[in-house]
């Protein structure tokens, strides 16, 4: 079984690390992943930008809208993530766009650009 | 998540913006405000550790804030105290009650006030830059006075005077319009511009040579890292602010750069010269992410446009690949919306990559009066006329430059030109 880890934090906090307690805590989270690394465990390892770089495509029976910031509605969770490669926003808003025809209804894509991307394999299968 | 001290520091640092803006709103005295968030940090100090993190520490520290205002004016009108918050860290019901209201909606208002009130015209700009950092980041006096290279005492009183200014003046508290909303959107957005700049400016910088070199660094470090952090509070607030949005990516993308400006002796390293490498990379892709977002209103502004040439500068992965066609047709823009000699001097380097020195010389000649008392007019015009090899005149333009060097970095730069004028002709350079 695959397991998405979701963080989720004060971004307002860890956005006022120091560069010091930032080299720190991303050393230690990189000593947990050398361990899951070496067992064949971690798939890709993603870190977002803050959420004032995010940019949500919001479905809807017409053109899907598409509005600043990220989607903050409590009443929808996160349930996955894709990570693309993409030229520009607007790119990545065209993928968007598909995604949302190819599953229309009610929901919302957020975009939101990668600061840290470790691709990684794991052994593990799924389907 | 456990309430040690340093994540405790950390979220009392976050939350100050949004919880002295909501105490300002009521109580109507930024001394008060200022001193009840003091007093909610001191209970959550004792608190958190005992009874754990709350769930909004902002919440928190606005509501336990509230109370400790009104308990120090009810102890003045020798009044009963009100209970103790000692024992409380979830304030539960209480709490959640606060955050629903408070919700981005309501602090937004609040936070642009609070920032607002820091950029009254009257205040000087060293005044509005010192109230930001002490009132809305909390730094300490003392951190702000060795910044700005004064004494503790000195800034002290600097702080008292613009606070007493302020208090004179009087806050508009009503809910701004859209148009009040956006004046005032565009009067803090200046001052976190020039919270920023500060960081560029003479005193930062007069330092950077010789053997205070990392207190230079550290302290204009400083002033860029308040005005990102302020920025992106901005943006937090007005997400879909196409101007908001371009002022955070300038600052990231100028920002992305410090690190490479000055060499090992504190020498000004042109961004020609500058080693790409010690550019800061994921500052740039965060800057980049931002201007294509507000791009894509296309209602273009000032920051914007600057953000857009600091991005070309950024894209180009060596300095002969540069868009100078893009960048010239920026400036372009700029200087239709907002006219001014030093972005005509800016557009001057662009029209010399592209047309070379003659055609730049022509472009700054109707500068000359309106810059005679600027540096980089003279630095700019000396290169050229040392390209085209009127080396007397570019000597004297060299002379006028280091006379008006407002830092020793500045004028040593501009003295090795003078020094190199019998070397081969160089073209000159943007920083």
């Amino acid at each position: 079984m695959l397991y998405a880890i979701l963080c989720y934090d004060h971004e307002a906090v860890t956005g006022a690390w120091s560069q010091e307690e930032e080299d720190a805590v991303m050393g230690r989270l990189m000593t947990v992943q050398k361990g899951l690394e070496a067992e064949g465990r971690l798939g890709p390892v993603a870190r977002l930008m803050p959420t004032t770089s995010a940019t949500t495509l919001r479905k809807s029976a017409e053109e899907p809208l598409v509005i600043d910031g990220p989607f903050a509605e409590t009443k929808e969770q996160f349930l996955g993530f894709y990570v693309v490669e993409c030229e520009n926003l607007d790119a990545a808003l065209d993928v968007a766009r598909d995604l949302a025809k190819a599953n229309p209804g009610n929901g919302a894509y957020e975009i939101r650009p990668v600061m840290l991307y470790r691709p990684n394999e794991t052994k593990a299968e799924t389907r | 998540m456990t309430a040690d001290p340093a994540w405790i520091e950390k979220s009392l640092t976050a939350a100050r913006p949004r919880a002295v803006a909501a105490l300002l709103r009521y109580f109507r005295d930024l001394d008060r405000a200022e001193e009840a968030f003091q007093e909610a940090s001191l209970k959550a100090l004792s608190a958190w550790p005992k009874n754990g993190p709350p769930r909004d520490p902002t919440a928190w520290l606005i509501f336990v804030g509230r109370n400790a205002g009104i308990d120090a004016v009810r102890k003045v009108a020798r009044h009963t105290e009100l209970p103790d918050e000692d024992a409380i860290s979830d304030l539960s019901d209480a709490e959640a009650d606060m955050a629903d209201r408070l919700d981005d909606g309501h602090y937004r208002d609040d936070i642009l006030r609070l920032l607002f009130v820091c950029c009254h015209p009257d205040l000087p700009a060293t005044q509005q830059i010192a109230l930001a950092l002490r009132i809305v980041s909390g730094l300490s006096v003392a951190r702000i006075a060795r910044a700005f290279l004064v004494s503790d005492s000195a800034m002290e009183q600097r702080i008292t005077r613009a606070k007493a200014k302020i208090g004179r003046a009087g806050v508009a508290f009503e809910t701004p319009d859209a148009d009040a909303r956006a004046a005032r959107l565009g009067a803090v957005g200046a001052m976190i511009y020039l919270v920023f700049n500060e960081g560029y400016s003479a005193r930062a910088s007069d330092l950077a040579g010789g053997g205070k070199d990392e207190d230079a660094r550290r302290s204009a470090a400083l002033f860029a890292e308040e005005a990102i952090r302020l920025a992106r509070l901005l943006t937090g607030l007005f997400p879909s602010e196409p101007e908001v949005m371009g002022l955070l990516s300038l600052l990231l993308l100028q920002h992305a750069r410090s690190r490479a400006r000055f060499d090992a002796k504190g020498e000004i390293v042109l961004l020609e010269d500058q080693d790409r490498g010690l550019w800061d990379r994921t500052m740039i892709a965060e800057g980049l992410a931002m201007i294509d977002k507000a791009i894509r209103h296309r209602a273009p502004g000032p920051y914007q446009i600057q953000a857009a040439i600091a991005a070309l500068h950024a894209r180009a992965q060596r300095p002969e690949l540069t868009d100078w066609a893009g960048i010239d047709q920026l400036y372009a823009t700029l200087e239709r919306i907002q006219p001014s000699p030093v972005v005509s001097l800016s557009r001057a380097v662009a029209t010399h990559k592209l047309h070379g020195a003659q055609a730049a010389l022509a472009a700054i000649a109707p500068l000359a009066d309106r810059l005679a008392g600027y540096f980089y007019f003279h630095g700019l015009r000396g290169g050229l006329l040392r390209e085209l090899g009127r080396i007397d005149e570019a000597r004297e333009a060299f002379d006028r430059a280091i006379a008006l060097a407002t830092t020793t970095a500045e004028a040593s730069h501009i003295r090795q030109h003078l020094d190199g004028l019998c070397a081969a002709p160089q073209a000159p350079k943007t920083r």
